[in-house]
């Protein structure tokens, strides 16, 4: 190993952790999880109301949300690797989870707009 | 010389087409979509060593295509492929620039995989929310590029001989 890559290492850390902290310090807690099919916004659940939802497409592909202590997790999917079923739940503004095969994606965002979207605007 | 090069591009592809099935078999604890070994950079990183920049970027895409098809789904292959030319890329360059030994091409080659799809994925899903999971990657990628970088170097060092008769 070369001096270079501990530097490298190092830089690396460094940055991923300065953005860890900034996330930590900008977190703060969703009321809303939008639903997106195909980038088409199809429905928007509240977060304090437990419940599950399944979304089903036309071309048969299905996703269950499930709405649990103020948490949304994808329940189950019709897609075959099932990444977005391993994603742990997520409450806080501006956390995500995407169904690629399905083009399922959920995201929580709070009463107003976050500061992130209105960067992709 | 030309059967071997033949020959050796077979081997290569088998070899990254069956540490993709097994990285694909190994479920790891953590529940983030990008965080994985990076079994299949060993062979690509052995071949941009070993054989040279052109045949490792023939046989990461040959590869992407093929474990694309088959163990996952091909709604993927646009991310796999942005992933694997950025790394590519970044990983040609930083040889080339001799800066870094094979752990910090490594671990280069495998954080620029991770951006390479996020880049993708932002664009495809129209959000930049994608972007919390960055800090995430880079660490993950530091270790996991670590391990393979010095699993690559150790590799070249015991294949030495074969290489250097495959140079002509």
């Amino acid at each position: 190993m070369k001096k270079n890559d501990f530097y490298l290492v190092g830089g690396i850390l460094l940055l991923a952790i300065i953005a860890l902290i900034m996330i930590q310090l900008m977190k703060s807690e969703g009321s809303m999880v939008v639903v997106r099919v195909q980038d088409k916004e199809y429905m928007r659940l509240p977060l304090d109301e437990d419940t599950t939802y399944t979304i089903h497409q036309d071309d048969g592909q299905w996703n269950t949300i499930e709405i649990k202590n103020g948490y949304v997790r994808m329940l189950d999917a019709s897609c075959p690797q099932k990444i977005c079923v391993k994603h742990r739940r997520i409450r806080y503004n501006n956390e995500s989870i995407y169904c690629n095969p399905n083009e399922v994606f959920l995201w929580v965002v709070g009463d107003t707009d976050s500061e992130l979207d209105a960067i992709a605007k | 010389m030309k059967s071997k090069k033949v020959a050796s591009y077979g081997l290569f592809i088998a070899l990254a087409f069956i540490f993709s099935y097994i990285e694909y078999l190994i479920p790891l604890p953590f529940t983030m979509p990008g965080i994985k070994l990076g079994l299949a950079n060993l062979v690509i990183i052995i071949a941009l060593y070993g054989i040279g920049i052109k045949e490792a970027f023939i046989l990461s895409m040959v590869r992407i295509l093929l474990v694309g098809f088959t163990f996952r789904d091909p709604s993927t292959l646009l991310f796999s492929f942005a992933g694997g030319i950025l790394s590519w890329l970044l990983m040609a360059i930083c040889k080339k620039s001799k800066l870094f030994s094979m752990v910090g091409v490594s671990i280069v080659g495998g954080i620029a995989h991770n951006i390479g799809q996020i880049i993708v994925a932002i664009y495809y899903v129209n959000n930049t929310s994608l972007l919390y999971y960055l800090p995430f990657l880079m660490i993950s990628g530091v270790v996991s590029g670590t391990l393979i970088g010095i699993l690559a170097a150790l590799t070249i060092k015991r294949l030495n001989k074969y290489f250097k008769y495959s140079d002509d």
